[in-house]
């Protein structure tokens, strides 16, 4: 996949392009649905955050995360921004990374590595507390709203996830 | 710089996955851009979004082709440069550097100036500058309060802030913030919803200026 970032970034292929929205385009639908976006929406939320991978794909540095992870951070933050068009901070994340020209292959590697481990861990939380990641990742629910929902006090949720923010680290221990 | 104070899990977890009230979120950015720390962790919580993704059941694309991008893509180096010396979320909002902020009096010693966020439930965001020795009056909080040190130091009840700590505080936390006696201190403060404050003098303030 990252071979596939490099054909965009620096040869411009189209058949490159095409490539990336096949694998990504109906994950990233499905998430934008899944925070409510209509079907129509959440075509045109996928058509922005894969033209986002394609101008900003020599900015990926390979050492912040996998691809997928980048993928979801733009993907995010156009929902946000879809949400709250005045707000500019949510650019943030994606120019946090370091551009990094030729990416070494060890750190391709452990950005695999990583994404294995986080996804290890995910499969093995307590379903009460992946309960409340996926309420917030996926479903895109502020803390209060998960509250409410799962009808416990806030600081419970908050609790939850902070013992899952904790067996994520552990797994991935060297690798951070 | 050596930071002392992080954001709490919960709370950098809510900025990964993009639910964190606006005003927390510009503050919560603003502290991951100075401190390697919490860029670690958001690095981590970010790779549980994608691994969420990956497991989602697809959904199938309109029929229509894959859009054909008009524009080569960007070349490294290809960075704007920012408007102000504050951390990039805060500069985009203040666009102007701290010096150059306009100021306007809270209460004896301390000025704000406030960022105005659209949007009934964006929160509160200020930028606060109080003189040596001078502090915020006593007050609770109905909800999440998040406060970046800027310039200078502060001290309360929780602790002793210097430049780049994050004072990440719940509603039960009620505290009597005084900048450091020789140099002061500018914050950025964000509020999920107004602040309690205890007194006469500060309550009947509080209308005035939102805080």
């Amino acid at each position: 996949m990252t071979d596939l970032l490099r054909r965009v970034a620096e040869q411009a292929e189209p058949s490159a392009f095409r490539e990336l929205y096949q694998t990504y385009g109906p994950r990233v639908k499905a998430y934008m649905m899944r925070c409510g976006a209509d079907a129509a929406t959440a075509d045109d939320l996928v058509q922005d955050t894969l033209l986002t991978v394609w101008r900003k794909a020599a900015l990926y540095a390979g050492d912040r995360g996998s691809i997928a992870s980048w993928v979801f951070t733009i993907a995010r933050n156009l929902r946000i921004d879809r949400l709250r068009r005045e707000l500019p901070w949510q650019q943030l994340p994606e120019e946090l990374m370091e551009a990094s020209g030729d990416l070494p292959a060890d750190e391709i590697v452990y950005a695999k590595e990583r994404q294995k481990r986080v996804s290890a861990a995910l499969a093995e939380l307590p379903d009460e507390q992946s309960t409340v990641v996926t309420l917030s990742f996926v479903d895109g629910l502020p803390h209060s709203a998960i509250a409410e929902q799962l009808g416990i006090p806030l600081g419970t949720v908050k609790s939850r996830i902070r013992l899952a923010c904790q067996r994520i680290r552990q797994s991935l221990g060297d690798l951070q | 710089m050596s930071i002392a104070h992080h954001l709490d899990d919960a709370t950098l977890m809510s900025l990964a996955a993009g639910t964190l009230t606006p005003a927390l979120a510009v503050v919560a950015a603003s502290h991951v851009t100075l401190c390697r720390h919490c860029q670690i962790g958001l690095t981590a919580l970010e790779s549980v979004g994608a691994a969420l993704l990956a497991d989602l059941h697809r959904v199938p694309l309109a029929s229509k082709p894959a859009p054909m991008p008009v524009h080569q893509p960007q070349r490294v180096g290809a960075q704007t440069a920012l408007p102000s010396d504050l951390p990039l979320p805060l500069a985009r909002l203040v666009g102007r550097p701290l010096k150059a902020v306009r100021w306007r009096p809270l209460s004896f010693g301390i000025w704000h100036h406030r960022i105005a966020l659209a949007g009934a439930d964006a929160g509160e965001l200020h930028l606060i500058r109080a003189a040596p020795g001078y502090g915020l009056p006593a007050h609770g909080h109905n909800g999440a309060e998040l406060t970046l040190v800027l310039r200078g130091a502060y001290q309360d009840e929780v602790g002793r802030f210097h430049m780049g700590d994050a004072a990440d505080l719940d509603q039960s936390i009620e505290h009597r913030p005084v900048a450091d006696a020789a140099v002061g201190c500018i914050c950025a403060l964000a509020c999920e919803r107004p602040a309690r404050f205890q007194g006469l003098l500060p309550r009947l303030l509080q209308p005035l200026f939102g805080l």
